[in-house]
């Protein structure tokens, strides 16, 4: 009746899950008592899960993503315990099997469930309103994705209590994710949970490529959009080439799973090291479709807070496309020690090291936007300083990792852990929190407590270099990554200075929200009362805080690059005010069909995992009834009335000439 | 929304600049999609290229393909992807009673391939050559499998346009759809003509 499923997958005799298990009830619990006190269901109902307003979606990401984040870290600190304590024959308190899903955990959720996100998430609230469009090209979609990217949070975090999850790492190779070495269900969560946030992003991708390319607003050509732009132009260019190949081949390990097919298996033709070229030719261009917004984020920032125009815009764009179309050819460097001969490994090194062009490119761009420009140290120039310092770093031991020769010493060891956490640390969550602090006020109207800012980003920059420093260290002395325990008591100290570095780490994300809790508490001080509190230079900053619905009464124009900024110059700060007469606008409707459809999505995805046929069959028809009542749902629009939307202006309007 | 605001359906065509879900944004997005499908069929084919020579003492391309059987089925979705053409220029000159027509008869043509690859399938594996007897065969039958997963997708399409082509006769959001399921149709006949070529053809050699 319940497949696999029975009272023993429950784990209760781990303490540590079950402890983690009842807090999470407990702040569910919580949270649902307070929405029903205040009788906030309705609202949440019809102002934010149905809601397709791409602004309220780019929040929700956010906010999603930046849960997980905790979760993601409570992994990252767990591990950096247990290697603080498991040295010269002491066990620490996570067994093996526990341990290795805590790794494999901890980098799943870091990648798919609070990078991308994030990334996803800051495209959603920014790209529109910098063309000046009023929505996405498929505003259901977009709701659609972002459940579904839900429905995969909410399958990895099920694993928890219901099961277990992959013991594999984070892109389960094969033969250890095969069905041979790994009967239990985690390998299926890890599948269904990828599935399903893997087609959210792929519709995102179509998208976002769709509104970019079409909904532009008058004058702006692809050389006049602003960077963030173009770095989220090409990202979405990224998931379209690449998240398919995700998809086939997480499909095909299913299929080696359920059906006994040969893909990937040692026996019967299989070739399990097909496997990790598919998954690599999808993973690396993954990074740099993090990286690239990220590195968006930061040409807003040091651009804006400056008071320069952006050093070598040019430049810049065709740097994001270089490293867009390099990304796809350096995917063998993960695995220099396949054995694919010379020739093989010095192309993909060549390569790899051709990308630290475009890349140093950029950040001379950034140092030259700063030279001789009026900066203002605010908490994302902090945020963009620190980026270019371990950035480079990272970049520089990226580059020795490029090395196919030096790559064979130090593949698989904590190098290419101190590696890859010193780009995406430094690069991605870096930038997502400037992007956070620079963007928080668009969406809610007032700006984030800067004395909390800084000290979040002091914290996250001295914690990331104690943290990973000594990774890089005992790297050189062999110690490899993965390890549950060691021998060799010499590592131990500075597993323990690296411990420490965590525990920072862990302050300023506390910080982050310590600084979001006392913003609110004092909005009123921090209003954003014009749309503009930065003296911005894109559209985004065009329209009120937080932006109406519609985004743009009247949809502006731009004819140049920064004309926001040069319209301010010429005509005084308040001349984008808009005047009336006002214009019906065509707005689209919410709609329930994207948490439906998720909701059976989810189901089925569950069912899957414990081989509950005939719910995977109900769940099925349920998916294929949503997907048709859409379908046939013709009531997809509507008009704001121009007197709406005059009313809204204006009272914009008084606010504004009320504070000047 | 929390605005209070009239419906209104009736004045599409006064929608200026704002084009969200108008046909051309759909058109191209729809054709991006099929850009993004491709790639999951580039996959698929260079999973089987590798996997070919994975035929662990079961039986090669050679020994289990039928050419002139393939070549009926090949001529069944070719001829369907001409009578959606049909389709398409019955819409054109607004005759919604020959779409519907060239329609059904492209719905029968896609079935009869589908019934056709079934066919195939079920003697396969009744033979003992299912998709878990050798790598090769894995491989043959996730990609013949997925093109043919297509097609079905595309035939419920179909009936959907049946549907809605009755309920509403061609109306912008109708003729959106019916030119997107023809980009979507004649897209997986070149797959197909792919799949011929270079599964059944080159592996019959």
């Amino acid at each position: 009746m319940f497949g696999k499923l029975s009272w023993d997958s429950i784990p209760y005799h781990e303490p540590i899950i079950m402890g983690t298990v009842a807090v999470i009830a407990i702040v569910g619990a919580i949270v649902v008592g307070l929405v029903t006190y205040y009788r906030k269901w309705g609202y949440l109902w019809s102002e934010w899960i149905t809601s397709v307003d791409h602004k309220k979606l780019g929040i929700m990401y956010y906010l999603v993503a930046l849960v997980m984040l905790v979760r993601g870290f409570a992994d990252a600190i767990m591990m950096r315990s247990q290697q603080a304590l498991a040295a010269g024959g002491a066990e620490g308190f996570l067994p093996p099997h526990h341990y290795d899903q805590i790794f494999t955990a901890h980098g799943v959720i870091m990648i798919f469930f609070v990078a991308t996100p994030m990334i996803i998430g800051l495209m959603n609230l920014v790209v529109p309103l910098q063309i000046g469009a009023r929505d996405v090209a498929f505003p259901f979609l977009n709701n659609l994705s972002f459940w579904l990217f839900v429905g995969g949070v909410i399958l990895v975090n099920l694993s928890l209590f219901i099961g277990e999850f992959a013991k594999t790492g984070w892109l389960s190779y094969p033969p250890l994710s095969g069905i041979i070495k790994s009967p239990d269900v985690g390998v299926d969560y890890w599948i269904w949970s990828l599935q399903l946030s893997g087609i959210g992003t792929t519709l995102t991708g179509v998208n976002f490529f769709v509104t970019i390319m079409k909904m532009r607003t008058k004058g702006m050509g692809l050389f006049q959009m602003p960077i963030f732009t173009w770095t989220a132009l090409c990202a979405n260019v990224i998931i379209i080439a690449a998240f398919p190949i995700l998809t086939v081949t997480i499909a095909l390990l299913t299929l080696d799973r359920y059906l006994g097919t040969h893909f990937f298996t040692m026996a019967a033709g299989g070739s399990q090291m097909m496997y990790v070229n598919l998954i690599w030719a999808w993973g690396h261009p993954e990074v740099y479709l993090l990286v690239l917004p990220a590195f968006g984020v930061y040409s807003e920032v040091v651009a804006t807070f400056s008071r320069k125009p952006l050093f070598g815009y040019n430049a810049m764009v065709w740097a994001t496309v270089a490293i867009t179309g390099l990304s796809f050819v350096v995917w063998l460097h993960h695995f220099f020690t396949m054995g694919s001969g010379a020739s093989v490994n010095t192309f993909f090194g060549i390569m790899t090291m051709i990308i630290a062009i475009p890349t140093g490119l950029k950040i001379f761009n950034w140092l030259f936007t700063m030279y001789r420009g009026s900066i203002e140290f605010s908490s994302p120039i902090l945020w963009t300083l620190g980026f270019i310092i371990t950035f480079s770093y990272g970049g520089v031991t990226g580059v020795m990792l490029a090395v196919p020769g030096a790559n064979f010493v130090l593949h698989d060891t904590l190098f290419v852990v101190a590696h890859f956490h010193n780009v995406i640390i430094g690069g991605v969550v870096f930038a997502m929190l400037a992007g956070l602090t620079y963007w928080f006020p668009k969406a809610f109207g007032f700006k984030l407590n800067e004395a909390w800012g800084k000290c979040s980003f002091w914290c996250w920059l001295v914690g990331f270099f104690l943290a990973f420093t000594p990774l890089y260290i005992l790297s050189f002395d062999g110690a490899a990554r993965r390890m549950q325990s060691y021998a060799n008591t010499d590592w131990q100290p500075l597993m323990i200075v690296a411990w420490f570095g965590a525990v920072l780490i862990m302050l300023g994300i506390v910080s982050t929200v310590i600084q979001m809790i006392v913003s609110v508490r004092d909005r009123e001080k921090n209003l954003d009362v014009t749309g503009d509190p930065w003296d911005g230079r894109t559209l985004e900053w065009a329209t009120s805080s937080p932006a109406p619905f519609y985004n743009f009464a009247k949809l502006p124009e731009a004819s140049e690059i920064d004309s926001f900024w040069h319209d301010k110059q010429k005509h005084g700060a308040n001349a984008h005010l808009s005047q009336g007469p006002y214009e019906d606008i065509h707005m689209p409707k919410n709609t329930v069909a994207g948490p439906v459809i998720t909701l059976f999505a989810t189901i089925m995805g569950f069912a899957l995992v414990w081989h509950i046929w005939w719910l995977v069959i109900a769940s099925g028809i349920g998916v294929f009834v949503s997907v048709m009542a859409r379908v046939f749902n013709d009531d997809v629009d509507y008009y704001v009335p121009a007197a709406e939307v005059e009313r809204i202006e204006r009272e914009h309007q008084k606010r504004v000439e009320m504070q000047a | 929304m929390a605005t209070n605001t009239l419906t209104n359906h009736d004045t599409h065509a006064h929608d200026g600049h704002e084009h969200h879900d108008t046909g051309a944004t759909t058109v191209f997005g729809f054709w991006i999609y099929l850009m993004s499908d491709l790639l999951i069929f580039g996959t698929l084919f260079a999973t089987y290229a590798v996997l070919i020579p994975g035929v662990a003492g079961g039986p090669s391309g050679k020994d289990i393909f039928e050419l002139p059987f393939v070549l009926w089925e090949t001529a069944l979705l070719l001829l369907s992807s001409f009578t959606y053409g049909m389709c398409v220029l019955a819409m054109n000159s607004g005759r919604v009673g020959q779409m519907k027509s060239w329609l059904l008869i492209t719905f029968l043509l896609g079935a009869g391939f589908i019934g056709m690859e079934l066919y195939e399938f079920h003697h396969l594996i009744v033979e003992g050559f299912g998709p878990d007897r050798s790598a090769f065969l894995s491989g043959f039958f996730a990609l013949v499998g997925t093109h043919g997963l297509h097609v079905t997708f595309g035939l419920i399409w179909i009936l959907v346009m049946l549907i809605q082509l009755s309920q509403k006769g061609i109306t912008p959001v109708t003729r959106r759809r019916v030119l997107c399921l023809s980009l979507f149709w004649h897209f997986l006949d070149i797959v197909w003509i792919c799949v011929f070529s270079f599964v059944y053809l080159m592996g019959a050699l």
